[in-house]
């Protein structure tokens, strides 16, 4: 393994992570859209609040980290991705100032005005974020993103059947995600209700998100002939069928109402099919256009970020190692508390 | 050195292989400046506020008063709320590196990158010990609830370093050759700790501590005026005012320092900060006027100041904007302006943190004119202002470079269209996430403080 593959495992480990737990987090956005009015969404709406609160920061810091590893390790390759996909990217980064501040401001709302006009901004933006994050993804992994300073086109690039695909695809798979983990949360909490309720979102989630991927493969096969090639022969194949294995295993898993164990097998199936996605275009990184080899920034720089990064993962991973722990253990819970309830005499 | 980089710069073929041809490169430039401005005042808070946060909560530990808690408490939930902000508003900056600047990137994105991981890692540690640190209130022991606080104190300042390490960079490029055009041999630790880093730094961390001091005292200053005198408030006013009154006299004393060194390293850019056309010995400093045909015009001289200032020597000769073709001049007024702004407010501020000082080492009491707190309420908007001044100073003082004398700005750009709706939508954007976390403090502000610990 050399150094630049070195990094590309990092940018992958990166993306799964942010893809898992900030995914999560924009299907929470998600499910409080389409939660129904201020009434009846309010059970709802008030655990996303309980289970993001704690960790959307931390959650988010992985897209900077995906980022400035990409950056640094593949200058020219980083440089033509956020030229050309300026659209989706551009539209993505003003999605994050919504989502952020809009559910930073929720908490403080005095009125169930307010506090909806803020939720709808949440939620939306937590839509579109994800969908223009996938549609990028497409484009890089359709080949549409040439070598240059924006020189591939500006809209076909991310408004095209692979991107379209992935973007939907990227939004159902947080939607998915966030209700296993939030039905896991609610049975933590002792809220029977909630918990049936995110139950039965996941394993609708669930359905509907494993035929989107079945539909999309053939998609991919039209419209993008290479990627399909990867996903379907070797390792790409293995891992199709491993995320497969692992989806329809947390559909069963919630189903039992395992939630502790589903929450991993959700988690595993995003891994797989990312994975798959980056063996499928070994050895490009720009499908088409770079290779990995060719596109690596010289030795010592990646020497030096690698050893570096290898330092700031000892401080790192056991202070996430701790937040998670006193997540989980529920030490940084707030209290539930539907919204709407406060505004109510 | 500097010569033959110039040089170099002309003969920058880049990674691309092409120049950009970007009809909009104002607003670019526009659209970086603006967000640099909306996310700058919340790094002052990321330095400055973290240690005033344990500070209060160290006397709470002390002395188990309960004021001190609900004020560590109620500011540890400010700080949430503008770290929260200051994610997004980064998040921002550096998409906007590569949404804006590929050809920078594609270039240099490698020369500097390591400072972005290693701020990326302390940006890490960050959130995750303010999320344990506000809402581990009352569910942490109170020992463990203030260790938590610590790695938030360490992270604000390793990440904020590791930012300016790259301004500093891109002021005094090094680690790096250019060979045909190419830019090879990246050293990036050379790189890092080769530029101006560290009078910047020095600079900027005074300048958040003054920032975030003056802005928090001025809220318990007002609260003073209208007789909200109880330990609560007064605790917030005089934590916060002893922070920033003895930041601000150091200020004059570390601008200095920075002035010398742009005066050695960038003298065309100290050119521009006081618009000295011709290369001059024993030159003047002047007070207001603007710059016009290679002179000011209708500013107050003061004789040889400049010499002084910039060298120590008032017979020093000080390069003027002549000693550079025109096309390699920064836009003087802006500058000029930027840079008299922030140095007519820093000097009033460090007249009031004297003031302040002076009164509290003599009477042991706080001052008791009105007009004190007024002024403190003033200087909140005024630091402010001083530091996006200081910003302005800097940044345009280093145009039409984005890397000081090796790659021109225009050469940077994307080649991408549209970029003033893109600039339209940020601007809407900002200016309704300004006023959203207005109205977020303010509803704070309004709780009573008892709210803090009865639950």
């Amino acid at each position: 393994m050399t150094l630049a593959d070195l990094c590309v495992v990092l940018i992958v480990a990166g993306l799964i992570a942010y893809t898992v737990l900030g995914g999560a987090d924009f299907g929470a956005g998600f499910w409080d859209l389409t939660a129904g009015g201020a009434k009846r969404g309010a059970r709802v709406r008030g655990m996303v609040e309980r289970s993001m609160s704690p960790v959307w920061e931390a959650n988010h810091v992985w897209l900077i980290f995906v980022l400035v590893v990409f950056w640094t390790a593949f200058p020219t390759a980083f440089a033509s991705v956020a030229s050309t996909l300026y659209v989706p990217l551009g539209l993505a980064a003003l999605g994050i100032i919504f989502r952020g501040t809009a559910f930073a401001l929720r908490g403080q709302a005095a009125t169930i005005n307010e506090a909806r006009t803020l939720g709808a901004a949440f939620a939306l933006s937590s839509v579109i974020t994800p969908f223009c994050f996938g549609a990028a993804v497409g484009g890089i992994a359709s080949g549409r993103v040439p070598v240059g300073n924006a020189a591939g086109d500006a809209f076909s690039s991310w408004l095209n059947p692979t991107s379209i695909v992935i973007g939907a695809l990227a939004v159902l798979t947080g939607a998915y995600l966030a209700a296993v983990f939030m039905a896991g949360d609610a049975r933590r909490a002792g809220l029977p209700d909630l918990e049936r309720t995110f139950r039965d979102r996941a394993l609708g989630a669930g359905v509907v998100t494993g035929a989107l991927a079945i539909g999309a493969l053939f998609v991919v096969r039209d419209d993008a002939r290479s990627l399909y090639d990867g996903l379907t022969s070797g390792t790409g194949l293995a891992l199709v069928i491993a995320s497969a294995v692992c989806g329809a295993a947390t559909l069963a898993l919630v189903w039992g109402a395992r939630f502790e164990l589903a929450r991993v097998s959700a988690a595993g199936a995003v891994t797989c099919i990312i994975v798959g996605w980056a063996v499928a275009q070994r050895p490009y990184l720009l499908p088409g256009h770079l290779k990995l080899e060719q596109a690596a920034a010289s030795h010592g720089v990646l020497e030096a970020m690698l050893i570096s990064l290898g330092v700031g993962f000892l401080v790192l991973v056991p202070s996430l190692a701790l937040l998670y722990r006193l997540v989980l253990q529920g030490r940084l819970d707030k209290d539930y508390e539907p919204l709407g309830q406060r505004f109510e005499p | 050195m500097t010569g033959e980089l110039t040089f170099a710069a002309e003969h920058l073929a880049g990674a691309f292989g092409r120049r950009a041809n970007q009809p909009d490169l104002l607003q670019a430039r526009q659209m970086q400046a603006l967000s640099f401005a909306v996310h700058i005042p919340l790094v002052c808070f990321g330095i400055a506020f973290p240690a005033m946060v344990l500070f209060v909560e160290g006397l709470w530990l002390r002395t188990g008063e309960p004021a001190y808690k609900a004020l560590a408490k109620r500011w540890s939930k400010v700080m949430l709320i503008l770290f929260a902000v200051g994610v997004v508003t980064g998040t921002i900056l550096s998409f906007e590196l590569g949404l804006l600047w590929p050809a920078f990137m594609a270039n240099f994105g490698d020369v500097f990158g390591l400072a972005f991981a290693l701020e990326g890692i302390s940006f890490f540690v960050e959130a995750i010990f303010i999320a344990i640190y506000v809402y581990g209130w009352d569910r942490l022991s109170p020992r463990a609830h203030f260790l938590a606080g610590v790695p938030i104190v360490v992270a604000g300042i390793t990440g904020s370093l590791m930012v300016l390490t790259v301004n500093g960079w891109m002021n005094h490029p090094t680690g790096f050759d250019i060979v045909d055009g190419k830019v090879v041999n990246a050293h990036p630790f050379s790189a890092l700790f080769g530029g101006n880093l560290w009078h910047e730094l020095t600079h900027m961390y005074v300048a958040g501590y003054m920032v975030a001091g003056f802005l928090v005292a001025g809220v318990y200053a007002y609260a003073w005026l209208k007789g909200r005198r109880d330990l609560y408030h007064r605790a917030g006013l005089v934590v916060a005012l002893s922070f920033a009154a003895l930041a601000a006299p150091v200020q004059v004393v570390v601008g200095d320092w920075a002035g010398r060194t742009v005066a050695d390293r960038q003298p065309t850019k100290l050119a521009a900060f006081e618009g000295v056309g011709t290369t001059t010995k024993g030159a003047d400093f002047h007070i207001l006027g603007y710059y016009s045909d290679g002179e000011v015009k209708a500013g107050i001289p003061i004789p040889r100041l400049l010499s002084i200032l910039a060298k120590h020597d008032p017979n020093a000769t000080v390069q003027g904007l002549d000693a550079v073709p025109a096309e390699d001049r920064p836009p003087v007024n802006v500058v000029r302006y930027a840079f008299q702004t922030m140095v007519g407010i820093g000097t009033l501020l460090a007249l009031l943190g004297v003031l302040y000082v002076a009164t509290w080492l003599r009477r042991r009491r706080l001052p008791r004119s009105v007009w004190f707190y007024r002024a403190v309420m003033a200087a909140g908007p005024l630091s402010l202002v001083a530091l996006i001044a200081g910003w302005t100073t800097t940044e345009v003082g280093r145009q039409p470079w984005v890397v000081y004398q090796v790659m021109r700005t225009s050469q940077a750009v994307t080649d991408a269209r549209g970029l003033w709706v893109a600039y339209i939508l940020l601007a809407a954007v900002y200016l309704m996430l300004m006023g959203a976390v207005a109205w977020l403090l303010r509803r704070l502000a309004r709780r009573p403080p008892e709210a803090e610990v009865a639950s």
